[in-house]
Formats: C-alpha cells, sequence, structure tokens
C-alpha cells in the first residue's frame, strides 16, 4: 500500500508540476463549455418555436425532455472528446521512465509490477475523474433554470468512470509498449476508436459475428447508462476490458524479467 | 557478498556476457574494468534484476537474483550509467520518492535522508529542481539514490563518466568513504580509477574476464622480472659488458630512443640488483646518474589483456 501511494503521489505531482493537467482540463473544459452553450441555445430555439406553434395547435406541448434533448446530446459528445484527450492523459506514464532511464529504478526497487501499474492507472483515473467532476457544473446550470431528472445524469456519470477505466487501460498497455510517446498516443487513440466504430462493421456480418461486434462496441455500453439504465452486462464489460488490457501491461512490464 | 557464476547473456546472436565467474567480497570495492561495450553494463543489470541472464546464476547476501528477486532489490542500491532522476521533482522529494519505494520505514525517513544528502554534498541543492543541477550534481544525487536506503550492496555504473577532474575526486572520495560498511561493485573504463579506489579489479573484454586480483597482484602477474632503467656515464660497449657482469642480470640493452647512457636492465624474478649495480659502478670508475624501476603501469596491464584477448578472438 505505501509503495502503491509512493508512486502515485509521485504521479499525481508530476501531472500538476507540469502543465499537463492544466492544459488538458483547460482545453477539454473550454470545449465541453462551447458544446453545452449551443446545445441548449438550440434547445432553447425549439422551446420558443413550439410555444408559438401550440396557439395553432391542439392538445398542448409536444414532449420536449430536458433531459433527452440536452444531457444526452451533451454526453454523446463528451464522450467523443475523451476518446481524444484520454490518451495524451496516459501516453507518458511508462514511455517517459523508459527514456529517462527512471524504468530502471523502479524495476530494480523492491516493488511489484502490479504496485507500479495500479498507482499509475489509479494517478491517471484521479485525473480524469476530477475533470469530469467539472462537468457537473453544466448540469447544476440546468437545475438553476429548469427541471432535469437526476437519476439517468448520476448513472450516467457512473458510466463515464467505468469508460474511463477502460480507456486508461488501453492507453497505459499502448504506454508500456513503446519509449515513443506520439507512438504511444497513436496506439491507444487508434485502438480506442477501433473499439468505438467495431460496431459499423456489424451491418454487414452474420447474425453471430454481428452480435459480437455490437458487443464489444465500447460506445454501445455507455448508451444504457445515460439513458438511465445500470445494467449488470454493461458493468462487467467495462471491468473485465479493463482488467484485460491491465495484465497486458503487467506482462508487458515483466516480459523483461523473464526474457532470456 | 555478491558471486557469480558462469554468467550469460545472449541478445540473440549477439552474446553481450559470456560465462563471467567472480566475487566481490563484503566491505571491499571490486572494480570492473573494460573498453566501452565489453559487457559490463549487463552484468550489472543481471546484478541488479533488471535483466534475467541466459545462463548462469548470480547471488547477493546469499539470494538468487532470478528465484528470490525482490530479496536481492531489498538489498542493492544501483546507479545506471544514466543516472534515473525525475527532472521536474527537487532534489529533496526525489529522495524522499526512492526512499520510500526502497522501503525506509517513515521514522527513520527524515534521518536517512539528511544523513545521505550530507555525505554526497547535496544538502544545499535540497529545494533545486534536478533539472536545473549541472551533470556533476545529477551525478551525485544517482548516487545519493544509490545510497538513501543504506543497502548492504552497491552497484555503481561508471559512477564518474562525464564530470570534471574535481568532480571526479569528489564522487572517488565518497565512494572510498563507503567502504567497510557496504560491499561495492563500480564499473569503469579509467584506469587510474580502479587503481586509486578499488580492492579487487576484474578486467573484462569481450564478455570475458581476462584477469583477476589486486591492483598489485595483476601487474606483477605479467611481470616476469623487473625493469631497471640506469643512467651510466661511461664508454657504452664498457659500461654494458660490466652491467651485465652483475649476478642476476638476465639482459642489458641500450634504450634507443631518450637521452644517451640509458640502459634498460632486466633483472631474474626476486633478485634485488640494485646495490650491486650501484657498487660495480662505482668501483668502475663510471658515473651513476639515475637508477629507477621500470613498473609496469595497470595500463600497460590492461592493454595487454585486452589485446591477448582480440588476438584470440
Amino acid at each position: 500500500m505505501r509503495n502503491f501511494l509512493a508512486i502515485y503521489t509521485k504521479e499525481m505531482r508530476s501531472y500538476f508540476v507540469s502543465p499537463v493537467a492544466y492544459v488538458i482540463a483547460g482545453v477539454f473544459l473550454f470545449l465541453t463549455g462551447y458544446l453545452f452553450r449551443n446545445i441548449l441555445m438550440q434547445f432553447n430555439y425549439y422551446c420558443l418555436q413550439f410555444s408559438q406553434r401550440q396557439q395553432f395547435m391542439q392538445g398542448g406541448m409536444p414532449n420536449l425532455n430536458l433531459n433527452e434533448m440536452v444531457v444526452t446530446q451533451f454526453f454523446a459528445i463528451m464522450d467523443f472528446i475523451w476518446l481524444m484527450v484520454v490518451p495524451m492523459l496516459t501516453m507518458r506514464l511508462f514511455s517517459e521512465e523508459k527514456k529517462s532511464g527512471t524504468i530502471e529504478l523502479l524495476m530494480t526497487s523492491p516493488l511489484s509490477t502490479t504496485q507500479i501499474l495500479l498507482g499509475k492507472f489509479f494517478a491517471a483515473l484521479s485525473l480524469y475523474m476530477t475533470i469530469v467532476a467539472l462537468t457537473l457544473v453544466y448540469c447544476l446550470i440546468l437545475e438553476l433554470y429548469g427541471d432535469p431528472d437526476w437519476g439517468p445524469i448520476w448513472s450516467a456519470y457512473l458510466g463515464y468512470l467505468l469508460l474511463g477505466c477502460t480507456f486508461i487501460g488501453v492507453g497505459v498497455l499502448a504506454s508500456s509498449l513503446t519509449e515513443n510517446q506520439i507512438v504511444a498516443v497513436l496506439l491507444a487513440f487508434g485502438t480506442l476508436l477501433l473499439l468505438w466504430l467495431i460496431d459499423w462493421s456489424a451491418s454487414f456480418a452474420g447474425p453471430t459475428a454481428a452480435a459480437i461486434l455490437t458487443y464489444l462496441s465500447i460506445i454501445q455500453h455507455l448508451q444504457d447508462f445515460q439513458r438511465g439504465v445500470i445494467d449488470t452486462g454493461d458493468v462487467v464489460f467495462y471491468l473485465s476490458l479493463t482488467f484485460f488490457t491491465l495484465f497486458l501491461t503487467s506482462r508487458v512490464l515483466e516480459s523483461r524479467r523473464w526474457r532470456r | 557478498m555478491i558471486e557469480v557464476r558462469e554468467l550469460s547473456k545472449h541478445y540473440g546472436d549477439v552474446t553481450a556476457v559470456d560465462g563471467v565467474t567472480f566475487k566481490a567480497e563484503s566491505g571491499q570495492i571490486t572494480g570492473f574494468l573494460g573498453p566501452n561495450g565489453a559487457g559490463k553494463t549487463t552484468t550489472m543489470r543481471m546484478l541488479t534484476c533488471f535483466l534475467p541472464p541466459s545462463s548462469g546464476t548470480a547471488t547477493v547476501d546469499g539470494f538468487d537474483t532470478a528465484e528470490a528477486s525482490l530479496e536481492v532489490r531489498r538489498r542493492i542500491g544501483y546507479l545506471p550509467e544514466l543516472p534515473p532522476l525525475y527532472h521536474d521533482m527537487t532534489v529533496e522529494s526525489y529522495l524522499d520518492f526512492v526512499a520510500k519505494i526502497k522501503g525506509v520505514p517513515s521514522s527513520q525517513l527524515r534521518t536517512r535522508l539528511d544523513e545521505t544528502m550530507e555525505k554526497t554534498g547535496i544538502t544545499h541543492v535540497a529545494r533545486t529542481v534536478i533539472g536545473q543541477l549541472s551533470k556533476g550534481y545529477k551525478q551525485r544525487v544517482g548516487l545519493a539514490q544509490a545510497l538513501v536506503h543504506n543497502p548492504p550492496v552497491l552497484i555503481l555504473d561508471e559512477p564518474t563518466v562525464g564530470l570534471d577532474p574535481k568532480q571526479i575526486i569528489e564522487i572517488r572520495e565518497t565512494i572510498k568513504s563507503l567502504r567497510g560498511d557496504h560491499t561495492i561493485i563500480l564499473s569503469t573504463h579509467i584506469l587510474p580509477e580502479v587503481s586509486m579506489t578499488c580492492d579487487k579489479i576484474v578486467i573484462i573484454n569481450n564478455g570475458r574476464i581476462v584477469g583477476e586480483g589486486s591492483p598489485e597482484s595483476l601487474t606483477a602477474q605479467l611481470r616476469e622480472g623487473e625493469v631497471l632503467r640506469a643512467q651510466v656515464v661511461g664508454a657504452k660497449d664498457a659500461v654494458e659488458a660490466m652491467l651485465a657482469g652483475i649476478p642476476g642480470v638476465v639482459d642489458v640493452q641500450r634504450e634507443d630512443a631518450g637521452p644517451a647512457d640509458a640502459y634498460l636492465v632486466t633483472t631474474a624474478p626476486g633478485q634485488n640488483v640494485r646495490d650491486p649495480l650501484a657498487k660495480a659502478v662505482v668501483d668502475g670508475g663510471f658515473g651513476l646518474r639515475e637508477l629507477r624501476s621500470m613498473d609496469l603501469s595497470l595500463e600497460d596491464v590492461f592493454l595487454q589483456l585486452t589485446n591477448e584477448d582480440s588476438a584470440e578472438a
């Protein structure tokens, strides 16, 4: 535990001592803020249009759902921004240690591979969740001026925690494979994008293959969370993918010890 | 104590270390000497469990590097060729991090940090960011990193490389001050370094050990008999005949290069011919200007050993 904390603290320090954490949080929040504003303006415009038309229509307002038209829309775009940002959070975790030779310090210290790996993983996850939590501000704005349903919002945030674990798992694996940070970013981004779009090819595959491809899509599973459904199957999907990537990473790191 | 038996490492077809066997006694400094690319770093990486050996074993304080890697790693302090520093950390927070991952108990953390920084002379830069330090100070922080948990075994890979002469002397003094408490292995390709600091030298070339022993015994090993250089004024042939007539002298040669009247006198092993020589010169009515021993320097030993080996290959 002490070893884990030492690695975790060191990683957190290095995020916040360098401009990395601030730049990533700043750019991410600016982009999501801009998108949120536009989605909100769009919703506003619809409301206005419908209320004008209402005078000519019988049967009152059509169903304009704040959750469906603003929150879900917003989350759908945030997913994609994370897909690009997470690889940048994770790229240096192992590749920088390899490049600067500090991996030699870690690997010759009485640390287990799991302690090193989990320390780094949870540091990246903490930074990710901090930025994710900051986006709650947008939902608070909705609460101030409207009446959103908080159930689906909370379940969506649980979905983001799980999605983050998976994204970071893939990012950490990519970083452990190379000492070049650009290679690490591209590997992680490519893998995540492929897992994102994999259900597209389901439309052209046989029924069994289609089911598998759809199941593998990392984004399909998030939609349940955004609708307010917490399905054990989805939780298992994200957690098992996370464990799988972390397991592979630990194998990559330990291969140095058993590769004769 | 470190015991290495038949240790080898292959990278594909390339053999970096080939059946190396040696011992490093407790409390002594063992120098690992060899040209660049001889296999010094690879051997050290195997000792520190960073690389697994292809074959053979290495034990550190009785623990096998392959079987009980964690126990070995608890007992070693390792300074790699490139000091493993985090350039965005301050010296103190870096050492604090290293001390924690090396398992220094919290109660001793503060004293260990202060002691180590004092020993390596970096107390006054404790709050400086490592990236801003000069090369010499970075090297010292690297050494401090290896010492912070007070390990019984220290493995230092080229600890003085890239430093200026004054810094080299300082680092050497620091290392010498550690003798007795720690088993130290240091690698270098600089000869005076080993003769000045080490109790024992292991010479390695092309992945194989080509010489082993104390600095004195290594020089003696190659020296068949003593060579004396005598500068004697007088008729050359007469002097030569006189020198050759002294009991215990095996060979007399005029020195080609250098000042005239100089002769190289080779003596039989274990014979002291200086006093008879001086007496003979005076008795013969010649003038003795200089008489000194032409000791083989470690440099000669090194070149001779590494050349012999490459000639075989």
